[in-house]
């Protein structure tokens, strides 16, 4: 067997994958070799240049369908090419490049708000001295193969390649998570929080795997799929690895009750580290759901739609009530995030039929959210973020461009009309309608109309209270932070207006490969 | 009949528009060049109104050279959804060249007066910038193409009326006056909506030509045109319309009222312009009302019973300007009554409003001149003996009651007897109704014209101790000579050429004769007449109290305006006020309980379920480890069903 065997390997289709993750490399090197004083031009330009050019790679693919290995001329799954897993590519290279300028924010905190080392005890000596200094550029490197693991997440065609892809996404954002220059104590709980609930996922996940393996005899998704119809192993088998399998990507995706490290993650990390985590992680653990269930689990549809249709109503109820009495800024984006996980687990049990529309709301939500993090980033006491919404308060008579700014934001993410909150709820609503889902739609409605609150509550204190007299300042944006507010709005805007260009791609990319 | 066109207009007709844009320029230049513009700005109003006059000259001459008649100037396209295009149309025909030139000829009139009358306000740049802005509004409205175009001028003269009457909005009376005229307007509006909607609906298109050809094709043969009751629904929405700009019952509370607005605006609004866009509107709709005898019965109605009304009310009334107003009424009323009878009548209520716009707005300026004399007092029981102090006011004023009581030869008579003898000449005992009531309307008419003007001018001087008369300044009475001159002589010099100018709108009639001969009409009318204006002098040559008495039922009733307020009170008032309130207590009670009783639950469940949010790391993990196992559990329960 062993001398005929030809592996052929599709370049192109790898290159996305492959340009970041030697990107991410290299950035290690530069870390070695680049002087100090230069590093972080360097980085950052190293970064954006390559997550452009995946993207360019994720373009030049675009008509293609295909798995990218094949062994003697028989395709391996372990990483496919069609149309969802390049538009999730594509919109996370995309995103990526937002959330790395917001990472290279060096004005509002002199320095960037990173330290280099998560690991040394809070407050101590080594602690105070790593403070002063600026911040550490390896967050660049990391968040590249954080990057690198989400792309391969949502184009990963068997459960090992995507657990793989899971470990590499989750590991360097866990350390991440622990590098904010201010509250460290904070910071460091919530790495610790993030690494050890997810290690536990990672656990259900693997243990999953094994049950579905041995129901199946394979790891790959088609496969599975193939024997959810006509496998001869006892079915026990196949739910115990459905639901592991769920619990653990639910985790990621913070459903409800897999939900409860995201506030205190979000709150602990650093801010541009929050909006990565809310806009770019959320679009690869959703792709990443998407492909199990629409690839994997489609067969066996019938026995995990209830159990799914619960935790999606538990996730849009419970996030959307958990954000009414949030008085943290980032918390209530974190609870917000959890009730559009919500949403967008709709679009999952939906299958075919909305994966297209659950593709566009990833990518509007992203925007959405990285601008809102960006901006949260910007209004500070002093050193600190004033996250608390008490300091908010008035803040658009003292910064009305802000506030303005953010207004638009929090009314996207309420979903009126001519934001793009709006038009990827009723895309997604109106798909899930075609595939019988008025419950859930009903219940996604009621949620929004709660979440509302929240929002316009947020809006209110802007406009119309008067502000403290030691109110927050509003740093002005650098090029940087002002280059991702910028491009959030005006994405949220225009997909609000416009969204037709869009929706059409989706609709052209709405179709995985089923090898 | 012949299918209805307009030709195209050419040469100076295709500058039909500059007659719009000339005093909305100027209404712009004024309100935003500020205060800069303070000392100067209201000639710029008078020269852009007086540039339109000459311009509408013109265009009449052009008009009367051209065979058809008929000039019709498309400018732009407005909207183009699926199959219909509104253009933004001008069309300039015998009946719109009659009105431009009353607008823009009275208008300038007015415009001149009020540079004196107003000199002394600090708001004169504003006041000309919503009288040019008015009489632009109002140009729109007689030269718009379709039924779209006249909409726009419609509203537009309601709000440039509403700015108008409450100029002065510092003060209460005029600021609730502009509210109601502005309100009143709108409900009658809706009128000529549900219209417009009807004609899109029925014959989609907002063209004149178009629609009137559906109502005749209709006529002919049912099949193809607009069915009966469409074209009865649509005459009786074009009614309602133009009973609330022109006054008409049930509309007319907010005309009288209107008087709180400086004087020159009750002239120019309140006499000449506005209130006769009802008529306008009926008259452009001839074709409409012509071929609906029902319709026409409505409009002989409201005119008929708001001529009665109007003139019963102004015999009671002791301000000077309301009982011009409710005058006002009552003539508006002899239009319907005409442009209701239809046929020949119509043209008749074409020239009894050009008539009656030179005659009220020379008494609307006149009573303006008075109360400049008198210290803006506005009570005809303070009033007497003016004649001698100022005889140029005395003399125009005379001029404007001798035309509107009509006696021979002065301009009513040509112009309100005809009126009546074409209601004698009705049908049946609809004739000797309608026929009476104009002829009794004539009679009070006389009755309290003659009151005001005696109790104005004659008699024992009432004045109260701080005034000290005298005549108004040249530009003031300059214009009134000028209306007065036009007051006794428009009616006799109108009366024959206008009814053949406006043939090609209206058609060829001829007269009806009925009940009654030309003659037998002349002779009783002018008897009712005579018998009013004598029992008046008589009653009012030796003034009255200073201060109205204690009266008989029906004078109380006029005084009330015969119950107008009264019904919109208890009709309106009493209902929306109780609605309101109710609505407050369903909003207070069932609403916001049901809000606050919700948001409380939702907060009260948050802040409950956040417990859950311990911070520890352990409860998060027992929370996913219970999470997996509800799964599992589920996916068991589901499958072994």
């Amino acid at each position: 067997m062993s001398e005929s065997t030809a592996v052929t390997i599709d370049w192109a289709g790898l290159a996305p994958l492959v340009i970041v993750f030697a990107a991410a490399f290299v950035g290690l090197l530069a870390e070695a070799t680049v002087p100090k004083s230069r590093r972080l031009p360097v980085q950052v330009a190293l970064a954006v240049a390559a997550l452009a050019a995946a993207f360019v790679a994720v373009v030049l693919n675009a008509d293609k369908s295909g798995t990218v290995f094949a062994l003697d001329g028989v395709a391996i799954g372990s990483v496919v090419i069609d149309g969802p897993g390049l538009f999730l590519q594509g919109t996370i290279a995309i995103l990526s490049i937002v959330a790395v300028l917001l990472l290279a924010e060096r004005r509002t905190v002199r320095g960037g708000d990173f330290v280099a080392e998560a690991a040394v005890v809070a407050d101590s000596a080594a602690d105070l001295e790593q403070r002063r200094e600026d911040g550490a550029t390896e967050i660049f490197p990391l968040t590249l193969f954080a990057v690198t693991g989400m792309m391969m997440f949502v184009t990963s065609g068997d459960l090992l390649t995507m657990f793989v892809a899971l470990e590499m996404l989750s590991l360097p954002l866990y350390l991440l998570c622990g590098l904010a220059k201010r509250r460290r104590l904070i910071s460091q709980e919530a790495a610790l929080k993030y690494f050890l609930l997810g290690a536990f996922a990672s656990a259900f996940y693997v243990y999953g795997m094994a049950m579905l393996y041995g129901f199946a005899g394979t790891v790959d998704l088609a496969g599975i799929n193939a024997a959810g119809v006509g496998s001869g192993q006892p079915r026990m088998f196949l739910y115990i690895g459905v639901a592991m399998i769920a619990v653990a990507l639910l985790f990621k995706a913070a459903a409800v009750p897999f939900h409860m490290w995201t506030p205190d993650v979000y709150t602990g990390a650093p801010t541009p580290v929050t909006a990565l985590m809310a806009a770019c992680v959320k679009v690869a653990a959703f792709g990443g759901l998407l492909r199990v269930f629409n690839v994997g689990l489609s067969s066996s549809a019938w026995d995990w739609h209830l159990i799914l249709t619960v935790i999606a109503v538990a996730t849009m109820i419970g996030g959307a009530i958990f954000a009414v009495t949030q008085r943290n800024i980032k918390r209530l984006l974190a609870y917000s995030s959890i009730a559009n996980a919500g949403y967008l687990l709709i679009g999952v049990i939906a299958l075919g039929d909305a994966v297209g529309q659950t593709m566009f709301y990833l990518a509007a939500y992203g925007f959405t959210v990285i601008a809102a993090f960006a901006v949260v980033s910007l209004v500070r006491d002093g050193d600190e973020e004033a996250t608390h919404l008490a300091r908010w308060a008035g803040l658009g008579k003292k910064s009305p461009g802000t506030a303005v700014v953010f207004t638009i934001l929090m009314l996207a993410l309420a979903g009126l009309p001519f934001t793009s909150g709006f038009t990827a709820k009723f895309s997604l609503f109106a798909a899930a309608l075609q595939a019988d889902e008025l419950g859930l739609v009903i219940v996604g409605v009621v949620s929004s109309a709660i979440l509302a609150f929240p929002y316009l509550r947020v809006v209110v204190l802007l406009w119309l209270n008067e502000p403290a007299p030691d109110a927050p300042t509003v740093n002005l944006p650098s090029p940087m932070a002002g280059t991702v507010v910028a491009a959030g709005v005006a994405a949220t805007l225009i997909l609000g207006v416009a969204p037709g260009f869009l929706l059409d791609i989706v609709d052209q990319a709405s179709t995985f490969l089923n090898t | 009949m012949d299918e209805i066109s307009y030709a195209p207009a050419e040469g100076l007709l295709s500058f039909t528009w500059a007659l719009i844009a000339l005093p909305a320029l100027g209404a712009a230049v004024l309100l935003l060049a500020g205060r800069r513009a303070d000392k100067w700005g209201h000639w710029i109003g008078v020269t852009t109104i007086g540039a339109a006059f000459a311009l509408a000259l013109g265009l009449f001459a052009s008009l009367a050279g051209l065979e058809n008649k008929s000039a019709d100037l498309d400018l732009f396209t407005i909207l183009s959804v699926g199959g219909l295009d509104i253009e933004a149309s001008l069309l300039f025909d015998p009946l719109s060249a009659v009105f431009c030139l009353l607008i823009t000829g009275v208008g300038f009139l007015i415009h001149v007066y009020a540079v004196g009358y107003m000199s002394h306000d600090p708001g004169r740049r504003k006041f000309f910038a919503y009288f040019n802005l008015f009489a632009a509004a109002m140009l729109v409205l007689v030269l718009g193409g379709n039924y779209f175009m006249t909409f726009v001028g419609w509203e537009g003269v309601g709000l440039a009326s509403y700015l108008l009457i409450a100029f002065w909005q510092l003060k209460p009376a005029a600021a609730t006056a502009g509210k109601k005229a502005f309100l009143t307007n709108r409900v009658a509006d809706v009128g000529f909506l549900l219209a417009m909607f009807l004609m899109l609906g029925t014959v989609g298109t907002l063209d004149f030509a178009g629609v009137f050809n559906a109502v005749e094709q209709g006529n002919s043969n049912g099949a193809a045109g607009l069915s009966e009751g469409t074209s009865l629904a649509l005459g009786l929405l074009l009614l309602a319309a133009a009973c609330g700009k022109s006054g008409q019952w049930p509309f007319q509370t907010w005309l009288p009222d209107a008087m709180e607005g400086p004087t020159p605006v009750s002239a120019l609004i309140h006499a000449a312009t506005m209130v006769t866009a009802g008529v306008y509107l009926i008259a452009r709709s001839n074709v409409i009302f012509s071929l609906n005898p029902d319709v026409q019965t409505a409009v002989v109605v409201v005119g008929a019973l708001t001529l009665l009304l109007g003139s019963i009310v102004g015999c009671a009334k002791d301000d000077i300007k309301r009982v011009l107003a409710w005058s006002t009424v009552s003539q508006i009323g002899y239009m319907f009554l005409a442009v209701g009878l239809g046929g020949a009548a119509f043209a008749l209520g074409i020239i009894h409003l050009l008539a009656h716009g030179f005659f009220k707005a020379g008494l609307f300026l006149g009573s303006g001149s008075v109360m400049h004399a008198m210290n803006d007092q506005t009570d005809i029981r303070r009033f007497g003996g003016l004649w001698r102090t100022m005889p140029l006011t005395y003399a125009t004023f005379a001029a404007g009651w001798l035309a509107i009581i009509g006696l021979f030869p002065f301009s009513g008579y040509f112009t309100k007897d005809p009126i009546i003898a074409a209601a004698f000449a009705r049908e049946g005992w609809q004739g000797w109704v309608v026929g009476g009531a104009a002829l009794l309307g004539a009679a009070l008419t006389a009755f309290y014209m003659t009151r005001l003007f005696v109790l104005t001018f004659h008699g024992p001087k009432r004045w109260t101790e701080d005034v000290h008369p005298h005549e108004s300044p040249a530009i003031m009475t300059g214009p009134l000579v000028l209306l007065g001159i036009g007051s006794l002589a428009a009616g006799g010099l109108m009366a024959s050429p206008v009814t053949e100018w406006l043939t090609p709108v209206f058609g060829e009639q001829h007269e009806a004769h009925g009940h009654l001969s030309h003659m037998q009409v002349t002779v009783a009318t002018t008897v009712a007449v005579v018998l009013g204006a004598a029992l008046a002098w008589l009653l009012f040559r030796g003034g009255t109290d200073e201060v109205p008495r204690a009266a008989a039922w029906p004078v109380r009733a006029a005084r009330a305006d015969l119950g107008g307020e009264a019904v919109n009170r208890g009709l309106f008032e009493r209902p929306s006020r109780l609605a309101a309130s109710a609505s407050v207590a369903m909003d207070g009670r069932v609403v916001d309980g049901a809000v606050n009783g919700l948001s409380a639950a939702v907060g009260g469940s948050s802040r409950r379920l956040l417990a859950l949010q311990t911070g520890f790391v352990r409860s998060y993990a027992l929370s996913i480890l219970s999470g997996a196992v509800i799964v599992v559990a589920a996916l068991m329960v589901v499958v072994t069903q």
